[in-house]
């Protein structure tokens, strides 16, 4: 696949021949990656098949074993963990959070919630929210930053199937404000696939990796998810097309 | 007029190391530090024998142990054993030789008791000038690294995606409590300094809002209970770290009630707006 070949100087993030190894246990090896700015990549793969490893060793908080991570200069990156436990000790309120490590005007920061429809949260506590409240703070977190790439690791998990679809529509409304790259990993393929421009699907290595349908018609990939997500991944393509009007319904749905 | 005299240096003393422990106390709580605090301050015994066998300071012996805790732990910790072991290993062992090492030293005369529960006698002006010295210091860290702490105490990988590397803020919350050590173990005495750490925290918490305004709080509910358990000290003639800790304690069980009104009134949404 030709496209993919994207040079290392043009991209925003990107791996050579990454590998992570944590307690003696090699999690990931061989990884080439690169993202280029504004594209949208969704990182699949099973539990513990070194998604997040992958994400972590992105950002810098795990040190590759071999390889290396090269970042465009001054890429600022907003990054959304997968979860994040506050101390219940720990009084913060949502406005306080989002001025964390650095402080942003009051105006931005009420913006900023504002577009992740949280507004008048700004005083409430952090622990006193819901999941998918929790979920657009620290997606408001990361927006305030003005990032080139939002790194989004399993944003969605704990959400209920409406909150999952409205998170990932906000995350498309905000991308094409800033015109940032994101880099997702998701558990969530039928809602994700399609509106990524490329899907990597890793399980230690980076098993197959292309344009969605591609990648959804990949043997590597079948074998790894097997027939019910081919199931989920037509259904939700029937979906989408329904909302573009003029398209034809999506191959798999036929 | 003698006993003016003490009793003004010990309240300065016991401020100052209050003002200092009750910030410094909310990292502690809200990492779940206080093993690691016990550790530190039992280490102190075994740095007050060091001081004694060779007729340093007390504060300058207790600070190197204290220190060298604070690295230990650092260094072999997320190497195999659990960290609450690890402690366990170090806070006892640290404590027994240490009570072995002033035993065997032979030092006459000297009360271990005053190092276990601290002694308000002990304090004299130069004490303060290195407890209001070393707080100045504590509480000049904690300002200074404060947006870091607090990021790296919420998350790590927050931590790193900002550029703040979390083990470097581990590091440096272990040496400012292996500091506060230092500068708390005449007053307050070895077996309860986390106290003096954990207890105002704790009683914060019912009230604040925001990690500054518990912090703030802590510090002004430690500074209170200083003064108040070192004025009961002197006037019953107790121990100073027991009582000093005895009055943050009732300030702690009061505080309770308080918590539980502000939690009810939170679901419903009355108050904790």
């Amino acid at each position: 696949m030709p496209r993919l070949q994207y040079s290392i100087e043009m991209s925003l993030l990107a791996a050579h021949n990454l590998a992570v190894r944590l307690d003696g246990r090699t999690i990931l090896s061989g990884v080439d990656f690169s993202i280029q700015a504004g594209e949208i990549v969704t990182v699949v793969g099973p539990n513990g098949s070194g998604k997040s490893t992958f994400m972590r060793a992105l950002i810098g908080a795990l040190t590759p074993s071999s390889g290396q991570v090269t970042r465009r200069n001054n890429l600022k990156i907003g990054y959304v963990p997968q979860r994040l436990h506050i101390d219940p000790t720990l009084p913060i309120t949502v406005a306080r959070f989002l001025n964390l490590p650095v402080r942003r005007p009051n105006s931005a920061i009420a913006a900023t919630l504002d577009e992740v429809g949280l507004p008048d949260i700004a005083t409430q506590q952090m622990t006193t929210l819901s999941g998918g409240q929790f979920q657009r703070v620290l997606l408001a977190r990361a927006l305030l930053a003005s990032p080139d790439i939002l790194v989004l690791d399993e944003p969605t998990q704990g959400l209920d199937q409406p909150g999952i679809a409205a998170f990932y529509r906000l995350i498309d409304a905000v991308r094409g404000r800033l015109g940032c790259a994101v880099l997702m990993v998701s558990h969530d393929l039928h809602v994700v696939m399609s509106a990524s421009d490329r899907v990597i699907c890793i399980n230690g290595h980076i098993c197959c990796e292309g344009a969605p349908t591609a990648v959804s018609s990949a043997p590597e990939y079948q074998e790894m998810f097997g027939l019910g997500t081919q199931g989920a991944l037509a259904l939700y393509q029937h979906a989408h097309d329904h909302n573009h009007e003029g398209c034809t319904h999506g191959e798999a749905a036929e | 007029m003698i006993l003016d005299t003490l009793l003004i240096q010990t309240v300065l003393a016991g401020v100052g190391i209050a003002l200092a422990a009750g910030p410094l106390g909310c990292f502690v709580v809200w990492r779940r530090m206080a093993y690691f605090g016990d550790a530190t301050a039992h280490a102190a015994i075994l740095g007050v024998a060091f001081a004694l066998t060779f007729e340093v300071s007390i504060a300058f012996g207790v600070l190197l142990t204290a220190v060298a805790m604070a690295l230990g732990v650092f260094a072999l910790s997320g190497r195999g054993l659990a960290i609450d072991t690890l402690l366990g290993v170090g806070a006892h062992s640290a404590l027994a030789v240490g009570i072995l090492a002033i035993a065997l030293t032979g030092a006459r005369g000297v009360d271990i008791e005053a190092y276990l529960f601290g002694d308000i006698l002990a304090v004299g002006p130069v004490d303060i000038g290195i407890i209001w010295g070393g707080a100045t210091v504590l509480v000049g860290v904690l300002v200074w690294r404060w947006s870091s702490l607090l990021t790296a105490t919420l998350s790590d990988d927050l931590a790193y995606a900002e550029g703040v590397s979390p083990s470097r803020e581990r590091l440096i919350l272990m040496l400012a409590v292996a500091l506060l050590v230092g500068i708390a173990i005449k007053v307050v005495g070895a077996l309860l300094v986390t106290a003096l750490l954990i207890i105002p925290a704790a009683t914060a918490r019912a009230v604040a809002r925001t990690p500054e305004g518990m912090a703030a709080l802590a510090a002004l509910l430690a500074a209170s209970a200083a003064l108040f358990g070192l004025l009961a000290a002197f006037e019953w003639d107790t121990p100073a770290g027991p009582t000093i800790v005895a009055v943050s304690a009732a300030g702690f069980i009061l505080s309770l009630p308080v918590s539980a009104l502000l939690r009810v009134g939170g679901q419903n949404g009355i108050i904790n707006r």
